[in-house]
C-alpha cells in the first residue's frame, strides 16, 4: 500500500514505495504530475525505492522540468541505495 | 526481475551452458593438439560471448570473473601465452566455476557461498600467472578496467553519444544496464544524462524512452568492442563512438542538459574536457562509419546462428501427435479410395500417402539429436577420472553421429556415465598390472553407437581384466541369489551383477563398488524400453551392450491376421515371410521348429499364444522376426501387408500384459494389437533355456 500523498502548508509530499521502473512509471506519473503547480514546494521521498531503471530516471527528469516551469520547487528527500547507485551511474544532476 | 528480461535471461542461461560445454570440448581438444588455432578461437569466443551477455543482464559477478578468463584467452590467442598442461587445467576449472556462477547468480539470483568464493580467489590467482605482468595486482572481486600493457593497445579516451529509441523500455531494455556494462570495459570519466528530447508533458508517455547520454569513456577495449556493447539496441538507437583526440570540425550544441557535474576526477585538463563536451560531431559521414564497422565481425557469427532455430519441445510433441492422426486419417482415406473404382482418385490418394510418409519421417527426425554431444561430455570425465585413479586411459568414440530421440539421449547419459566409471575403476587395470599381463600400459575405453534392426545399440568396451566369473558366482551363492550347484550359462552369471546390492569389488572407491549402481543402470534402461547385456573375456576385457528402441509414437508395421483379429509386427524386425505348407505343418507341430534353409527356427504359434478359439486356418504363414541375436518364426493365418501405425498405449488396465506393446487403429476403424517382439522372443529364450534341447536353439545370426 503506498503512503498516501499529503499536502500541508503549501508543501506537497509524495513518497514512492517499491519500484521506480517501467512497470510503475505510468501510475507514478499520474500521482506526481498533478502535484506540480498545485503547491509551492514538492517533496518526493525516495528512501523506500527498491529498484530504479531508466524509465524511473526519466520520470524524475520530467518532474524536475515541469516543476521548474511552474515555479514549484522540487526536493528529493531521502535516497535509497537503488536510487543513489543509479544517480552515481548516470549523473543526472537532479538537485537534492 | 522484470518479466521481459526474465525470458531473455533464461535464453542466456541455456546458451551460456552450451557455450561452456563447447569451451570444455575445445579445451580438451587443445590438450591433445596444442597448436589447434580453431580450438583456441572457439574457447575465446565462448568466454567473450558469455561475458558480453552477462553484462547486459547486469550479472556483475559473472562479468567480473569471466573478464579475467577472457583476458588470459586473448593473450593465448595472440601468442603471448602458450598452451601448457597447467593452463588447460586452470582454464578447465575456470569453466567449471563459470558454470557455477551461471547456476547460482543467473539462474537462482543468489550470491556465491564462501567455499565458492574461496575457489574463485584461488582461480583468480592462478589465472593471474598467465596475465600480463602489469595487470597482476591484488585479486579483488570488483570488475576492474582493462589495464594497459606494453603489448596491448594503450587506453584511449572515447566520447560516446547515445540517443535511445522510443521503444527501448517496451523492448525490455534498460539504458542504464548499458552504462553499467560499459563500466566493466573501462572507466566512465564523465557522464551526462540528456533529457531535452522528452516531449511536453501533455504528449509525454512515461513508457516511451527519450533518454540520451553523453559519455567520456576511457578504455583499452578498442572501437569494435565498445560498439559491440550496443548490439542489442542497434536498430532503435543512435550510437556514436569517437576518439576524443580528433579535433571537431564544427561545434553543435548538444541541447540543454540537466546540471552536469563531473563525478570522476577528470584525467584531462579541464579546458580540453569542456571543449570535448560540446563537440559531438554528428555528421552523417561519421555516423555511418561507426555503423558500417559492425557487420563484418557480427555477420560471421550470425551466419552460424542462422542455421539453428530454437523450438519448444512441447510444440514438437504436438506436431508429432498431429502427424500421427494424419497417418491414421490418410490410411482411412486410402482404404476408401481403393474400394472405389476410380483410378485418378486412387492415384491421388497414393500420392497423399507418400507425402504423409515423408512428413512422418521428417517430424520424427526433428526430435532426434546425435548422441555425439553426450559422448563428448564423457571425454572430460574420462580425463578427470583416469587422472584421479592414476591410470592412463584413452577414450575412443565411434558412431557419434548416430541419432536418437531427444528424451532418450537425455536419460541414457547417467547410466552410460556409471558404466564408464565402472570400466575405468574395476575393469581397466593399473599400468603395472597391464604390463605384467603383456598388455599395453595405456588402457582403451571405447564408446560405439549404431543402428540395428529397429534399435539403436550403444556399446561400452574396455580392454581390461574382464569380469571374474567365479567371483560373481561365489558372491551370488553367498547372497542366496543362486542355488548351490545350479548350472548357469556365462551370460546368466554376468547378468547377476545387475542385481540390487551386488558388488564383487574388493575395494570400494568413491566412484563405484558400493553395489548401488548397476541395478539402477538396468532399471533406467528398462524404463526406456531397452535391454542391456554383458559380454566378457577374462583377461581381455568387457563389452556392455545397451539396446534401445528407435521407435517412438509412430512405427512402420506389418499386419498379420489370426481369425478375425489383426496384429501388428514392427516392420524393422521382420526378416521374411514364408508359407507353411501342409507337409511342414505336421513336422513343426511336433517339434516346434522349422528348418529354414538349414537353420533351425523356433516357432511361436500366436493362435495358441493369444488363445484364439476355433480350428486353425487352412493356410498358415510364418513371419520370421529378428531381435538382437534371437530369431523366431511367428505362425499366423494371413499376411496383410505393410501399414504405418500410430502407437496408442493400452492404458493402465493392461499394464501387466506381456507380449503386447500397444494398440493402433486401422483404416477400417478396427483395433489391432502391436506385438512386443523382444518380450515374445525373451519368453521363448527362457522356455528354451529350461528345456533339454537348449544349446541348439539359439543360433547367433550372422550379420
Amino acid at each position: 500500500m503506498p503512503t498516501p500523498d499529503e499536502s500541508t502548508n503549501d508543501t506537497a509530499r509524495v513518497q514512492i514505495d517499491g519500484e521506480l521502473t517501467i512497470y510503475t512509471v505510468t501510475e507514478l506519473a499520474a500521482r506526481l504530475l498533478p502535484q506540480i503547480g498545485a503547491a509551492a514546494r514538492l517533496e518526493v521521498d525516495l528512501s523506500q525505492v527498491t529498484e530504479m531503471d531508466g524509465a524511473g530516471l526519466q520520470l524524475l527528469a520530467v518532474t524536475q522540468r515541469e516543476a521548474g516551469k511552474t515555479g514549484t520547487s522540487l526536493h528529493l528527500t531521502g535516497q535509497s541505495k537503488a536510487v543513489s547507485e543509479t544517480f552515481e551511474l548516470c549523473n543526472p544532476g537532479v538537485v537534492l | 526481475m522484470s518479466i521481459n528480461l526474465d525470458q531473455a535471461q533464461q535464453t542466456f542461461i541455456v546458451e551460456a551452458r552450451e557455450l561452456l560445454q563447447a569451451m570444455e570440448e575445445s579445451l580438451l581438444q587443445l590438450e591433445s593438439e596444442p597448436g589447434d588455432q580453431d580450438a583456441i578461437g572457439a574457447v575465446f569466443r565462448a568466454a567473450h560471448t558469455i561475458k558480453g551477455s552477462a553484462g547486459l543482464f547486469g550479472l556483475t559477478p559473472i562479468v567480473s570473473f569471466t573478464h579475467i578468463v577472457e583476458d588470459v584467452l586473448d593473450r593465448l590467442r595472440e601468442g603471448s601465452v602458450s598452451v601448457s598442461a597447467e593452463l588447460i587445467a586452470v582454464l578447465l576449472k575456470s569453466g567449471d566455476h563459470m558454470l557455477e556462477l551461471i547456476d547460482v547468480v543467473a539462474s537462482r539470483g543468489e550470491q556465491l557461498q564462501p567455499p565458492a568464493l574461496e575457489r574463485e580467489v584461488a582461480l583468480r590467482q592462478a589465472l593471474q600467472v598467465f596475465q600480463a605482468p602489469a595487470s597482476a595486482g591484488a585479486a579483488d572481486s570488483t570488475s576492474a578496467s582493462v589495464v594497459s600493457d606494453d603489448e596491448q593497445s594503450a587506453e584511449v579516451l572515447w566520447h560516446i553519444s547515445l540517443r535511445f529509441g522510443v521503444d527501448v523500455f517496451r523492448n525490455g531494455m534498460d539504458p542504464l544496464s548499458f552504462l553499467r556494462y560499459l563500466n566493466t570495459l573501462g572507466q566512465m570519466v564523465q557522464v551526462t544524462t540528456v533529457t531535452d528530447s522528452i516531449p511536453a508533458v501533455e504528449a509525454w508517455d512515461p513508457e516511451s524512452c527519450h533518454l540520451g547520454f553523453e559519455i567520456d569513456f576511457r578504455s583499452a577495449a578498442g572501437h569494435a568492442a565498445i560498439n559491440e556493447v550496443f548490439d542489442f539496441v542497434r536498430e532503435d538507437c543512435a550510437v556514436e563512438i569517437t576518439p576524443v583526440n580528433e579535433t571537431p570540425d564544427h561545434l553543435e550544441p548538444t541541447g540543454t542538459e540537466l546540471v552536469s557535474q563531473p563525478e570522476h576526477s577528470p584525467l584531462v585538463a579541464s579546458g580540453e574536457l569542456l571543449g570535448d563536451q560540446r563537440a559531438v560531431p554528428r555528421t552523417p559521414a561519421t555516423a555511418t562509419a561507426t555503423v558500417v564497422e559492425r557487420p563484418s565481425s557480427a555477420s560471421e557469427q550470425k551466419n552460424k546462428d542462422g542455421r539453428y532455430v530454437r523450438v519448444n519441445a512441447d510444440k514438437l510433441d504436438e506436431l508429432i501427435n498431429l502427424v500421427g492422426e494424419l497417418v491414421i486419417a490418410s490410411a482411412g482415406a486410402s482404404l476408401l479410395a481403393k474400394s472405389c473404382d476410380n483410378d485418378p482418385l486412387q492415384e491421388a490418394s497414393s500420392t497423399v500417402s507418400g507425402l504423409v510418409e515423408q512428413i512422418l519421417d521428417g517430424a520424427l527426425h526433428l526430435r532426434m539429436i546425435p548422441i555425439g554431444d553426450t559422448f563428448n561430455r564423457f571425454r572430460r570425465v574420462v580425463r578427470d577420472v583416469s587422472q584421479e585413479l592414476g591410470k592412463d586411459i584413452d577414450l575412443i568414440i565411434n558412431g557419434a553421429e548416430t541419432e536418437l530421440d531427444k528424451t532418450v539421449v537425455e536419460k541414457i547419459g547417467d547410466p552410460l556415465m556409471h558404466l564408464l566409471r565402472n570400466s575405468m575403476d574395476h575393469g581397466i587395470e593399473s599400468a603395472e598390472a597391464r604390463r605384467a599381463a603383456g598388455k599395453p600400459a595405456k588402457g582403451h575405453l571405447s564408446l560405439n553407437a549404431y543402428h540395428d534392426s529397429g534399435s539403436i545399440v550403444i556399446e561400452i568396451a574396455d580392454d581390461g581384466a574382464g569380469l571374474n566369473r567365479e567371483r560373481i558366482l561365489d558372491k551370488a551363492q553367498q547372497r542366496g541369489l543362486v542355488a548351490a550347484g545350479a548350472s548357469l550359462t556365462d551370460q546368466e552369471i554376468y547378468n547377476l551383477i545387475f542385481e540390487p546390492g551386488f558388488s564383487t569389488a574388493e575395494a570400494v572407491t568413491n566412484l563405484s563398488g558400493r553395489g548401488v549402481g548397476m541395478d539402477v543402470v538396468k532399471r533406467n534402461i528398462t524404463l526406456l524400453r531397452g535391454t542391456v547385456d554383458l559380454d566378457s573375456q577374462p583377461g581381455q576385457g568387457t563389452i556392455v551392450r545397451i539396446r534401445l528402441p528407435l521407435t517412438l509414437a509412430i512405427i512402420n508395421g506389418f499386419l498379420v491376421g489370426i481369425d478375425q483379429s489383426t496384429y501388428v509386427i514392427p516392420l524393422d524386425m521382420v526378416q521374411e515371410c514364408i508359407e507353411l505348407d501342409e507337409h511342414n505343418r505336421q513336422l513343426t507341430r511336433d517339434s516346434g521348429y522349422l528348418d529354414l534353409r538349414g537353420e533351425v527356427l523356433p516357432l511361436v504359434y500366436l493362435r495358441d499364444h493369444f488363445n484364439h478359439e476355433g480350428p486353425a486356418a487352412r493356410r498358415q504363414n510364418v513371419v520370421v522376426v529378428r531381435y538382437a541375436e534371437h530369431k523366431a518364426g511367428l505362425v499366423v493365418d494371413d499376411l496383410l501387408g505393410e501399414f504405418q501405425t500410430v502407437i496408442k498405449p493400452l492404458g493402465k488396465l493392461f499394464g501387466a500384459l506381456r507380449g503386447i506393446s500397444g494398440s493402433t487403429i486401422l483404416g477400417s476403424g478396427a483395433v489391432a494389437l502391436i506385438l512386443d517382439i523382444p518380450a515374445l522372443l525373451n519368453q521363448i529364450v527362457q522356455m528354451e533355456a529350461r528345456s533339454t534341447q537348449a544349446p541348439q536353439s539359439l543360433l547367433p545370426t550372422s550379420r
